[in-house]
């Protein structure tokens, strides 16, 4: 097959040749003869002998206090086989980024006395057919007390607003920091320096992954006590130590079959319906089939978080940007999840890649009373790229500036130093400006043209 | 109710199976016969990951009771494939990468494979209003697109030079060009 797209190698025809076969070449997916012919197997595709089906009862408020959990009509329903509590659960406290030495635990499997989110799970049902499980969870009980809602960043980090986490705090908290922070020069001698102060206020909504095939397992007991989970996981490994942990049970006893994914984009790193699953099994001693419903897939699965990012720039009338302040704030909704770690990243982005000599970043990783946001392509990253260069744009429209202009003065050159204090390397901003403007038939003049990634012109 | 025998035309060949009423033909086609190629995203009507071709006609099998297409022929993803060589429709989603994670392909195919049967030359606007039913969250569905406008071409190809029976070889050979030319990159031998 043909070369799809010409190469320019000038760039790097010190460093290897340019005689590429594969790259700019189409490559058939390995997989794709099994979708077309349906023998692709995904998880749910396996019908072990006995299979059970897992339900939840889930809550319909926000965040209340649990008065009484009622499972006696759920034991009635024929077909049921069990139900599951948060007793049931060996350790019920977890947090998925423990593995990477994150804490504190600050989720259960199930909850216990209170609920922090419409949807979080309260009982699990365990029945021989899908029918009875769902029946058997609609059946179920619970009598609450309705507590106080935070259903904003901002209003979650007022003074007086409720505390809805146990660790005290609406907030993670970063090594006694209650944000990520980066302190880089001065930011107020660079505001008082400035030609023009240029402010934006940016948001954004939750997003669903919506992938086609809901998230789900199937948990197979094994001869040998060891639990098989055929799972759609995109993080094998991660699921398979983190139920290890919550059931209280070495790795090793743990097999976990997956790689098949029917659409993930991050909604499917989370550990959510494996622990479950397996405690199915372990308690019928049969297999356990645990699937979110489309409902569930998307009214209760993690979403992309929703944030707030204020920017504050000090720029002068040549369109340098002198100083830059960004507040963000990651609506990590009642749980952690990923979003501790989704906003180091945010903070790792900042402030864009643009050398500004004095930057002044926090980013804040909040907790609401919505449903826990977590890892979605790029996250932590992709909002902040949508607010900085919203920005960029604005601040150009300010200066009456050709947006492309502006961010080719104000770009990463090699040998700069960064805000997070390392040195730039490898940049190429400016050379995909360039082929950009090129390819839509954008006029730069000859000055920017010139520009080079290399080297940072006077001024 | 009590269950019923329901016999269906599956792929050609006549099945039979207890059917209980609340029994969808998805779960027929998947639990009981094992052809798991259908799909089900949503069961709800949604999404198109479970369409099958009954009598014919594109359907969502998971809102079909199984006891109601008694007696109907049933056509899956299974079925379009003649041993290990793809039908035009199949390979034409390989040929322009319009399979991604694969879920909703079996679904889409059909789709397809239903317009295609009905209409050998079909607009672009037919192939979009062919698979406005049919989700597919990963290829932005361009390429979906052109791989059934080309499959049609494909077919128009194949009945124009008048092999009917010969369409299995002619895509037999096209395999096999294409196979050779997936594994060319590797052995450095496909330069340029
Ligand atoms: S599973 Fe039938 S339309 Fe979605
Ligand atoms: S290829 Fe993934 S949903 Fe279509």
């Amino acid at each position: 097959m043909g070369r799809l797209t010409p190469i320019d190698t000038t760039y790097f025809k010190d460093e290897r040749a340019g005689d590429f076969t594969v790259i700019g070449s189409a490559v058939q997916r390995s997989d794709a003869r099994g979708h077309v012919t349906g023998r692709t197997l995904f998880f749910e595709d396996l019908t072990p002998p006995g299979l059970t089906h897992v339900k939840i009862h889930r809550s319909t408020r926000h965040h209340a206090r649990i008065d009484r959990v009622d499972v006696s009509g759920a034991l009635e329903v024929p077909g049921v086989l069990r139900v599951i509590t948060h007793e049931d659960v060996p350790n019920n406290w977890y947090v998925v980024l423990r593995l990477i030495g994150v804490g504190p635990d600050d989720e259960p499997v199930l909850a216990e006395d209170r609920v922090l989110y419409r949807g979080e799970p309260i009982v699990a049902v365990v029945a021989e057919t899908e029918e009875a499980a769902r029946e058997g969870a609609a059946r179920v009980v619970v009598d609450y007390t309705d507590l106080p809602a935070v259903l904003d960043v901002e209003a979650a980090l007022a003074d007086g607003a409720p505390i809805i986490k146990q660790a005290g705090t609406n907030h993670f908290v970063y090594e006694g920091h209650p944000c990520r922070r980066i302190r880089f020069g001065d930011v107020e001698r660079g505001f008082a320096e400035a030609d023009r102060i240029i402010e934006g206020r940016y948001s954004s909504s939750p997003i669903e992954h919506a992938p086609v095939e809901p998230t789900g397992c199937i948990v197979v007991p094994q001869g040998d006590g060891r639990l098989r989970i055929h799972s759609n996981t995109q993080a094998a490994f991660f699921t398979l130590d983190n139920t290890a942990l919550i059931l209280g049970v070495p790795p090793t006893s743990l097999r976990v079959v997956g790689g098949t994914v029917g659409g993930g984009f991050g909604g499917k790193v989370d550990v959510i319906v494996e622990p479950l699953a397996c405690l199915a099994a372990m308690l019928t001693g049969r297999p356990a089939k645990y699937v979110y419903s489309r409902a569930e897939e998307m009214q209760v699965s993690s979403t992309r978080a929703a944030e707030h990012i204020h920017i504050k720039d000090g720029v002068m009338d040549d369109g340098r940007i002198v100083a830059r302040q960004v507040t963000l704030y990651v609506d990590a909704g009642a749980y952690s999840r990923h979003s501790p770690y989704g906003t180091t990243k945010a903070a790792a982005h900042m402030p864009g890649p643009y050398t500004i000599p004095n930057v002044h970043v926090d980013c804040y990783c909040v907790y609401t009373n919505r449903t826990p946001s977590s890892a979605m392509r790029g996250f932590g990253v992709t909002i902040g790229d949508f607010a900085l260069e919203s920005h960029m744009d604005h601040v150009a429209r300010e200066l009456g500036m050709d947006p492309l202009r502006l961010r080719l003065k104000n770009a990463y050159r090699d040998g700069d130093m960064k805000a997070h204090r390392k040195i730039a390397s490898g940049t190429a901003l400016v050379e995909v400006i360039q082929s950009a403007a090129d390819l839509v038939g954008h006029d730069l003049p000859p000055e920017y043209r010139a520009m080079s990634s290399a080297e940072r012109p006077e001024g | 109710m009590p269950s019923t025998i329901v016999t269906l035309k599956l792929n050609g060949t006549e099945r039979e199976l207890i059917a209980r009423p609340s029994t969808t033909l998805l779960s027929a086609l998947r639990d009981t016969f094992g052809l798991t190629g259908a799909k089900r995203g949503c069961a709800q009507g949604g999404c198109g990951s479970c369409t099958v071709l009954l009598d014919g006609r594109p359907a969502v099998s998971c809102l079909i009771p199984v006891v109601t297409v008694d007696g109907c022929a049933v056509e899956t993803v299974e079925g379009l494939a003649d041993g290990d060589r793809l039908d035009d429709v199949q390979q034409a989603f390989v040929d322009h990468f319009a399979t991604q994670c694969g879920f909703c392909t079996p679904g889409m195919i059909m789709s397809a494979t239903a317009l295609l049967n009905r209409e050998p030359a079909p607009t672009r606007q037919d192939v979009t209003e062919a698979i406005c039913g049919n989700v597919c969250r990963c290829t932005g569905y361009e390429p979906i697109v052109t791989a059934v406008l080309s499959a049609a071409e494909s077919r128009r190809d194949g009945a124009a030079e008048g092999r009917h029976d010969s369409a299995a070889e002619r895509r037999h050979d096209g395999a096999g060009e294409r196979h050779r030319d997936a594994a060319a990159p590797l052995s450095g031998k496909a330069a340029g």
